[in-house]
């Protein structure tokens, strides 16, 4: 399907191939400085490796049986390991999009449509949830802003808003009304079309698991976990901020932009650190989760806190 | 139904020591033993708090529950299963907390302060646990006999404070999903209620004269 080689020149956001494959050599390296199983973050830094926005080169990849046996996914139940066991039988294919709303044309894509011969882009990126813990997960998938392009929006659109499947029969969660469903996520389109948003089709250079949001899953890594809508099966563009699934259920917790930022709290934890699935100290939360360098502009002027 | 209970009251009050070491020490080997075989899931840590946290409040139910029990059967021996469960919930309480000192924060002082004076749900937590310290400390025999029945039974209210902060600390800490720390919830309110309903016999609610006036009424 869409998993290929990446066929055009990797921009600079991408982890690049060598770098890629030279962490296990790095982390032979580390390995050698780890106490008792535990890489120091700190000899880390001092050896040079900084985890900013450069750099993923001293974060390993979360284990691939982590990242697609614990996750919120409500629309497969509301336990972290829920998802993979009810979301087993789940069958993506086909899938259609609805593109609707201020575009050229509204009306159905395929979903080979809508993503098939754009370029394939491998992404290895920080997933940082809103409850505190974080994964390093290499995605598959087309960039956004490419799709964007394809449902040709008309200059009066300004966001664009992402709905997910709503079939209780094949999303057995969506029978308790846990939240207000289907689920839906938005973006504004500046930060849509920004070159890190992603619709990723896979994983661990596979197909993209059901219980990880099949066949269709939105990635922004600057951005809480709950931004990434999975099962999208609709694109609206619209000039008014769209509700946003979390935001509506909890507004005091849950913004629409939900920008990892450190320094604003949850009101009912901290933000300041996470846990690193698979490591045992907690390591500091970054910024924009570490890509401040190529999103903070797109906030420039705004006050985070208000806007959180 | 009374003689059956009659006969149960011997097997039942041998057996019902080593069944609570059971009921105690069971659930923290398979727990450790999870944690060493690698079974906890992706979030180890995560996995030890809840379930730490839910032993604690399980106890504590078990413990609240013996009360209603006891005037149900009249098996008055139950009290002392009172204060071992009590005391269980305790320890487990603070298996509760030491994961989150020790493998959340590790040893973080400043972030703990800071999370316990900030965030309410833990706040709340902390104040449920330092309310069965009193208790914990006074749950000997000797305890009792010191402070005397009244005031010891005065100062144990307190779980009934801690039970309720127990409660708040569950259904705050979760995201969503409420169905749980509610269901909880709901067992503690049933078992604050049996205490309203199954009313000791005693001045405070006087019962109808039984027909045989000689007969006094069983001691609370």
């Amino acid at each position: 399907m869409l998993i290929r080689r990446p066929d055009d020149i990797p921009s600079s956001d991408i982890t690049p191939e060598t770098v890629y494959q030279n962490r296990r050599a790095f982390v032979g390296t580390a390995g050698a400085l780890a106490l008792g199983g535990l890489i120091a973050p700190s000899a880390l830094q001092a050896m040079g490796f900084d985890r900013g926005a450069a750099g993923m080169q001293d974060e390993k990849l979360t284990s691939e049986d982590d990242a697609t046996s614990y996750n919120n996914y409500y629309e497969f139940g509301t336990g972290k390991e829920d998802p993979k066991e009810q979301a087993k039988d789940f069958r993506p294919m086909p899938w259609t999009v609805n593109v609707e709303g201020l575009v050229k044309k509204s009306r159905p894509y395929s979903f080979d449509e809508l993503v098939g011969k754009l370029p394939v882009q491998d992404r290895i990126y920080r997933h940082r949830c809103v409850e505190a813990w974080s994964m390093v997960i290499p995605w598959q998938g087309v960039q956004l802003k490419d799709v964007v392009a394809r449902c040709e929006p008309l200059p009066s659109a300004k966001f664009v808003e992402f709905t997910t499947l709503y079939d209780p029969r094949r999303m057995p969660g969506q029978a308790r009304a846990v939240l207000p469903w289907p689920y839906k996520e938005a973006l504004r389109l500046d930060e849509a079309n920004n070159p890190l948003a992603l619709l990723a089709t896979g994983m661990y250079g596979k197909a993209l698991p059901n219980q990880n949001g099949a066949p269709l899953k939105l990635v922004v890594p600057w951005k809480y976990g709950f931004k990434g809508i999975k099962a999208i099966v609709k694109i609206r563009f619209t000039d008014k901020m769209p509700n946003t699934t979390w935001n509506d259920a909890n507004p005091s917790e849950y913004g629409f932009y939900a920008n990892v930022n450190p320094l604003v709290d949850h009101p009912r934890w901290s933000q300041a650190k996470e846990r690193r699935i698979g490591q045992f100290l907690k390591i500091p939360t970054l910024p924009f989760n570490g890509y401040a360098s190529q999103v903070a502009s797109l906030y420039s002027g705004m006050d985070l806190r208000k806007y959180y | 139904m009374r003689s059956m209970l009659a006969r149960a009251e011997s097997p039942i009050r041998r057996l019902i020591r080593p069944a609570l070491w059971l009921l105690v020490i069971v659930p923290a080997v398979v727990l450790v033993a999870q944690l060493l075989l690698d079974q906890l899931g992706a979030e180890p840590i995560e996995a030890l708090e809840h379930a730490s946290g839910e032993w604690t409040l399980r106890l504590l139910a078990a413990s609240l529950a013996v009360t209603p029990l006891m005037r149900l059967t009249g098996w008055g021996w139950m009290v002392a299963q009172r204060r071992f469960l009590g005391l269980a919930a305790f320890f487990w309480a603070m298996g509760h907390l030491s994961v989150y000192i020790v493998l959340d924060q590790f040893f973080d002082w400043p972030e703990i302060v800071k999370d316990i004076l900030k965030h309410l749900y833990i706040t709340v937590g902390m104040l449920a646990f330092v309310l069965m310290i009193p208790l914990a400390l006074t749950s000997s025999k000797w305890s009792i006999k010191r402070l005397g029945g009244k005031r010891w039974n005065q100062l144990h209210r307190l779980v009934y404070v801690s039970a309720i902060a127990g409660c708040v600390h569950y259904l705050w800490a979760v995201k969503k999903d409420l169905e749980e720390p509610i269901l909880y919830s709901a067992v503690f309110v049933v078992l604050f209620a049996l205490r309203f309903i199954l009313r000791k016999p005693g001045p405070r609610s006087p019962r109808p004269v039984p027909p045989d006036a000689s007969v006094t009424l069983p001691a609370a």
